[in-house]
């Protein structure tokens, strides 16, 4: 019940900021423009259409996860109206479980207003729906509650500049890391091979949740590398999840 | 069992840079009876909110201990019995005050229905009754302050732990908040309230512990701080000849044709009196001055 009440308090307050609808909207905004595009486009348009459509709802739900993640927990502390909830028999865990529940709400409801938008759009002008997309969404959705996730982790330390910088980082860094896995195998130094390492098994490999390529070209989805990316996101949300009440079981509200 | 003990409690803080180290508390005994109004009295910056921190959790110490009803106060089974106010207090503006009373409760993990009748019932005993439904972003500072208080209250709890309540509250307020103490105290709860000032501790508090500098340097029950305290007695009278006070070396001040003389001296009160009446004199008034709050407040931090 406790976990909820913050969890449904959480979702509250971000349905109730105007900067999450501002994002929302720019998504679907940008949906709706990609059609723009595809008037200046030689070639399957479709393509394009699904490419512009899948990359502005990507950018846009991304940056709700870091700055609601971020802006939400930092104003707790910042204003104080966690020392109403910390001094009530909730303890920290279960105020940071409410925190991510209600953020995974919240992005849940944004993603899904523009996912809505986005396939009453492609239906409308190319009259097909493609199912796979669905599966694109999912993934995605599983690398918002990473990324939340991982601004709830540095926002428990950080200010939110710091938390921005560092959630913005290891997302770019999440994209690339697959690269790693060659380079790594290279490596002559022991000690740099052995950093590489860790590196590349304790940094997020976002690239699992991308099926973009797939999904553009028609090609088809391996359902294993599907289950295992959310085998991941579940193993990786409830690792940064513990790390995250660790750190806030320390900290101190002076 | 003391409704509220701290033994001992310690708490140093180390600033980011330099890595210096601040003994916030040094050493703090404090011990409350069940149904007692205590009041935590203090300048800015003496330590009264990190004792309160320290009792509910929101910091750490580095020793001592500090129970709720002989329990660690800082476990979760015993933070259902206390309802708390923190100093300037902050709620989501972006909620109503009944779903405020409402996310309260169900931190306490009271039934929704339960919780929707309690806070009606609430709002009304601090005042709110209609507002209800009204944003918090509405609520003046008096308003918010209220309403504080009856979050404080939504779990029923035994002890109530107010921080700074009469900060920012205008008089009339003030009054209000002050009923309000006393009606809790009068229904059987413990109330613990910090503030700095005295005037609204000094109408209604049973005890009183003074901190200064991260010290309890006075606690005690405030009618046996004060009792002790009687500084002079001050006499007025009239019709009585000058010559005669003059001659028995009666010394006095004269204002509105009344002889003021101020008396140290128990002893010599009844003489000054005998005196008065066998000269045909009259007494207008006898007034113990006693020592007030704020002059024994004064008084410990000047030393």
């Amino acid at each position: 019940m406790k976990i909820r009440a913050i969890a449904l308090n959480t979702f509250k307050e971000a349905t109730r900021n105007k900067i999450y609808y501002l994002l929302i909207f720019f998504g679907v905004f940008f949906v709706l423009s990609s059609k723009l595009v595809t008037l200046l486009t030689l070639g399957d348009k479709v393509k394009v259409l699904k490419d512009l459509g899948l990359a502005s709802i990507n950018f846009f739900s991304v940056l709700i996860a870091i700055f609601t993640g971020i802006d939400l927990v930092y104003k707790e502390i910042e204003k104080k109206t966690i020392y109403n909830i910390l001094s009530k028999p909730v303890s920290r865990s279960c105020f940071i479980i409410g925190k991510f529940f209600g953020l995974a709400l919240t992005l849940f409801v944004a993603l899904i207003s523009m996912v809505i938008i986005f396939f009453l759009f492609m239906l409308l002008f190319s009259g097909e729906f493609d199912v796979r997309i669905l599966v694109y969404f999912i993934l995605l959705y599983f690398e918002l509650l990473i990324i939340t996730s991982i601004s709830l982790l540095f926002s428990s330390f950080s200010t939110p500049i710091l938390s921005s910088v560092f959630t913005i980082s290891l997302y770019l860094i999440g994209h690339v890391i697959w690269t790693f896995n060659e380079f790594k195998d290279k490596i002559v130094n022991p000690i740099i091979k052995t950093i590489s390492y860790i590196l590349y098994y304790i940094l997020p490999n976002l690239e699992k949740f991308n099926i973009k390529n797939s999904i553009v070209v028609n090609s088809d989805l391996d359902s294993s590398m599907i289950l295992g990316s959310i085998c991941y996101a579940i193993f990786y949300i409830s690792a940064l999840l513990i790390l995250t009440i660790l750190i806030f079981n320390k900290r101190e509200f002076k | 069992m003391k409704a509220i003990e701290i033994m001992g409690l310690k708490k140093t803080f180390t600033s980011n840079f330099m890595l210096k180290k601040y003994n916030v508390l040094k050493d703090i005994n404090i011990s409350v009876e069940k149904g007692e109004i205590y009041g935590f009295l203090g300048p800015n910056g003496a330590g009264k909110t990190t004792t309160i921190k320290c009792m509910l959790g929101l910091i750490s110490f580095d020793s001592g201990e500090s129970f709720i009803c002989g329990k660690n106060s800082r476990s979760l089974e015993e933070r259902k019995k206390i309802g708390f106010l923190p100093e300037h207090p902050y709620f989501y503006d972006y909620l109503t005050a009944k779903e405020l009373l409402c996310f309260s409760g169900m931190l306490f993990s009271i039934p929704v229905k339960k919780v929707k009748n309690k806070a009606k019932d609430l709002l009304k005993l601090v005042g709110l009754e209609g507002k209800e439904d009204l944003k918090l972003k509405k609520f003046s500072k008096g308003m918010i302050q209220r309403l504080g208080f009856a979050q404080a209250l939504i779990n029923d709890p035994e002890i109530v732990i107010l921080d700074e309540p009469f900060s920012g509250v205008d008089p009339i307020g003030r009054k209000e908040l002050r009923d309000l103490i006393i009606s809790l105290k009068n229904s059987g709860k413990t109330v613990f309230f910090s503030s700095h000032i005295l005037q609204d501790m000094e109408m209604i508090v049973d005890t009183v512990g003074i901190i200064l500098e991260g010290e309890i340097i006075k606690q005690g029950k405030l009618s046996d701080l004060i009792s002790h305290s009687v500084q002079y007695y001050e006499v007025v009278f009239k019709d009585v000849d000058e010559s005669l006070l003059k001659s028995n070396n009666i010394g006095f001040k004269l204002k509105d044709n009344n002889y003021i003389t101020k008396l140290k001296d128990f002893e010599k009160l009844n003489y000054i009196i005998e005196f008065i009446i066998m000269n045909h004199g009259k007494i207008v008034s006898v007034i113990p001055i006693k020592m007030s709050l704020e002059d024994i407040f004064l008084k410990e931090i000047k030393g």
